[in-house]
C-alpha cells in the first residue's frame, strides 16, 4: 500500500561527487517496500511541483536510504537536508525485480542506477555476482562485496576494466542465467541484446520524466512489443507497470 | 446548516468540486488514497473511438510553478473503457462525467453514441487538446466550428454536455457563446495554454512534441479572468479550472463565476489535494457565514 508521509531525516552523507546518501525515518513505506521500488520526493519550494522519483537502495527498521545524484534545482534542495529535518515522500512506488532463485545471476548496475540494485544484492536468493560500472568515481563498491563477487569497470579505466560492464561480461567471460540490470539506456540496450543473444531473461529497471507517479497521467510511458492490458496500445507505465521490466518486452 | 450542493444541467453535485480530465484517469489509481465519493464530480480521461498511443516520451517537462504535458490523449479506446472503466465508476456515489476526444467530428458522435445508453451523468467534449493535430485544436478556436459541432453532438445525446474550451484563442467568451449557441449545457475551462521549454545543455526541445500544454499554478490568473469572462458572457454555467491548489484558490474561481470547480495538476503534487480543497470551502462558509455555496458564485462582479 503506498502512502504520503512527512519522513524525518535520519542522516545524510555525501559519497562522492554530487552523489548523497539520505536515510529517512518513513516505517509504513520502509515496512511495504520491494526491490527496485522508487520513492517520489517533493521539494518544499512549491514553485517545483513535481515529485522526484528516486530509487530505494536500501530497506532497515523502518528506514529507506536513497542514494541519488545532484541533477537539478530539486535534487540540489534535498542535498540540503540535514537530520532532523523533515521531507514529503510517497512510496513505495512501482514494480520491483521478480525475487525468484533463476539460477546464476548477474546483477549490474550502471552509474546512478547502481544504488537499487544493492537491495536486490543483498536479497536476491541463489548464486550471484555483481557488475558495476562508473565513469570514473566509484561509490557503494565496498557494500556489495558482503553480496557476492564484484567486478567493476570504469570508463576513464582507473580501477578494474576499462569499459563499461559488457566489456566485463567479455573479459572475464561471464556466464549466467539470469541478469538483473539499472542504468543508463545505452547500457540497458546492449543487455537486451545480449539476453536475447544467449537466450536468457533480463530484468531492467527504467526511468523517464514522471509527473504523478502513480499511473494516471500516462506521462512515463515506454514503448512494448505487444499491446499492453491497461493502455491498450503499445505502451506500459513505468512509474506503475514497471520501473521492472522483463527486457524483451519493451523497445529501448 | 451549510449547503455545498450545486447544480449543472439538471445534475446534482454534492460539492463544487471535480478532479480534471487526464490528471485523474479514470479514478483507479487514486481510490488507493481516498474516496472517491467525497468529490462532487471525476472526469474521466479523454476516450476516442479507437485506442490513441499518444505522443513519444519525454512527454512532461517540469516549469516554473507549472508543468508541460504533451501526452497527446493516449486512451484504450471506448471499447474497452465502457468494458473496464465505465462498471466500477457506475458504483461510486459521485457524477460521472465521461470525456470524449476525436480527430474529427464523425469521430466525436460516435462515441458521444457509445456513451449515451450508459451510466455516465454528464459528456465533457475535449475541443481543446493542444496536443493532438494542429488542423483539430483550430477546430476548438473557430466559434462557428464550435457550434456546429456542439450542435451535431447535441442531436446525438441527452446527456448534459459540457464543451472543454481552450484559453489559445482571442476571446474564450465568444468560443463560450458558440458553445451555448449550438446547445452545451455547461462550459468547462481551462484547458492548458500552449508552452514550450528548451533544454540548453542538450540544446533540444524538453518535449518530444516540441510543444506542450502548460497547467498548474502559474496559469492561475489566466484562467480566472477568463472564467470572469466567460460566465458574463452566457447564461449556462461555467466551470472553473486552472491551477487550482486549495479552497482559497477554487474559490477565486467560485467567486469569478464559476459554478463548479476541477483540480487538475495539483492532483500530481498531492493526491489528497481535492478532499483539502471540499474541506477547506466548507470551512470558508463557516467562517463566513455562507449557507448556500450557489451564493458564492459571481459575488466579486
Amino acid at each position: 500500500m503506498k502512502t504520503v508521509c512527512m519522513a524525518s531525516v535520519v542522516s545524510q552523507n555525501r559519497i562522492g561527487t554530487g552523489i548523497f546518501d539520505l536515510w529517512l525515518h518513513a516505517p509504513e513505506i520502509a515496512e511495504a517496500a520491494t526491490c527496485g521500488q522508487f520513492v517520489a520526493l517533493y521539494s518544499r519550494d512549491h514553485s517545483r511541483l513535481l515529485p522526484r522519483p528516486i530509487s530505494l537502495c536500501e530497506v532497515k527498521d523502518g528506514q529507506i536510504r536513497l542514494v541519488y545524484r545532484v541533477a537539478g534545482a530539486g535534487t540540489e534542495e534535498f542535498s540540503g537536508l540535514a537530520k532532523g529535518d523533515t521531507v514529503r515522500v510517497m512510496g513505495p512506488l512501482g514494480n520491483g525485480f521478480p525475487m525468484e532463485n533463476r539460477g546464476r545471476a548477474l546483477i549490474i548496475g550502471g552509474g546512478i542506477g547502481i544504488p537499487p540494485m544493492l537491495m536486490l544484492a543483498e536479497r536476491l536468493p541463489g548464486e550471484k555476482q555483481i557488475l558495476l560500472g562508473y565513469r570514473d568515481e566509484r561509490f557503494l563498491q565496498d557494500e556489495f562485496q558482503a553480496y557476492g563477487q564484484v567486478h567493476v569497470a570504469t570508463e576513464d579505466g582507473s580501477f578494474g576494466t576499462t569499459g563499461n560492464v559488457m566489456d566485463i561480461i567479455r573479459e572475464k567471460k561471464l556466464e549466467a542465467d539470469v541478469l538483473y540490470a539499472c542504468g543508463p539506456k545505452p547500457m540497458l540496450r546492449a543487455i537486451k541484446e545480449y539476453a536475447a543473444e544467449k537466450n536468457i531473461l533480463a530484468f531492467i529497471s527504467m526511468e523517464e520524466r514522471m509527473a504523478c507517479g502513480v499511473g494516471a497521467c500516462l506521462g512515463c510511458v515506454c514503448q512494448t512489443n505487444s499491446i499492453d492490458g491497461h493502455s491498450n496500445v503499445k505502451n506500459k507505465r513505468i512509474c506503475k507497470d514497471g520501473p521492472v521490466f522483463e527486457a524483451g518486452g519493451v523497445e529501448l | 446548516m451549510r449547503n455545498t450542493k450545486v447544480e449543472i444541467a439538471g445534475v446534482t453535485l454534492k460539492n463544487p468540486v471535480m478532479v480534471s480530465s487526464g490528471t485523474f484517469g479514470s479514478g483507479e489509481e487514486y481510490e488507493e488514497f481516498f474516496d472517491l465519493n467525497k468529490l462532487g464530480a471525476l472526469v474521466t480521461k479523454g476516450v476516442s473511438l479507437i485506442p490513441w498511443s499518444g505522443n513519444k516520451t519525454p512527454r512532461i517537462a517540469e516549469t516554473d510553478s507549472g508543468m508541460l504535458n504533451a501526452i497527446g490523449l493516449q486512451n484504450p479506446g471506448i471499447d474497452v473503457f465502457l468494458e473496464r472503466d465505465m462498471p466500477r465508476l457506475e458504483k461510486l456515489d459521485t457524477v460521472v462525467i465521461v470525456n470524449v476526444c476525436g480527430h474529427s467530428e464523425d469521430e466525436y458522435l460516435a462515441v458521444t453514441e457509445r456513451l449515451s445508453d450508459t451510466a455516465a451523468d454528464m459528456l465533457e467534449i475535449n475541443i481543446s487538446c493542444p496536443n493532438v493535430s494542429a488542423d483539430f485544436l483550430a477546430f476548438g478556436q473557430n466559434p462557428k466550428m464550435v457550434e456546429h459541432l456542439t450542435a451535431r453532438i447535441r442531436e446525438k445525446t441527452n446527456k448534459p454536455l459540457i464543451m472543454k474550451l481552450t484559453p489559445n484563442v482571442t476571446s474564450i467568451a465568444e468560443i463560450a457563446k458558440a458553445a451555448e449557441a449550438g446547445g452545451a449545457d455547461a462550459v468547462s475551462l481551462i484547458n492548458t495554454l500552449t508552452g514550450m521549454k528548451i533544454d540548453v545543455e542538450r540544446q533540444t526541445f524538453a518535449l518530444a512534441n516540441k510543444t506542450g500544454g502548460l497547467s498548474g499554478p502559474a496559469i492561475r490568473p489566466v484562467a480566472v479572468r477568463m472564467v470572469y469572462e466567460t460566465a458574463r458572457a452566457v447564461h449556462i454555467p461555467v466551470i472553473g479550472m486552472g491551477g487550482i491548489t486549495c479552497a482559497k484558490d477554487a474559490l477565486e474561481f467560485i467567486l469569478a463565476g464559476a459554478s463548479a470547480v476541477s483540480v487538475g495538476t495539483a492532483n500530481f503534487v498531492d493526491p489528497f489535494t481535492a478532499l483539502k480543497v471540499i474541506q477547506g470551502i466548507e470551512e470558508y462558509m463557516d467562517r463566513h457565514g455562507v449557507k448556500n455555496i450557489v451564493d458564492l458564485v459571481g459575488a466579486v462582479h
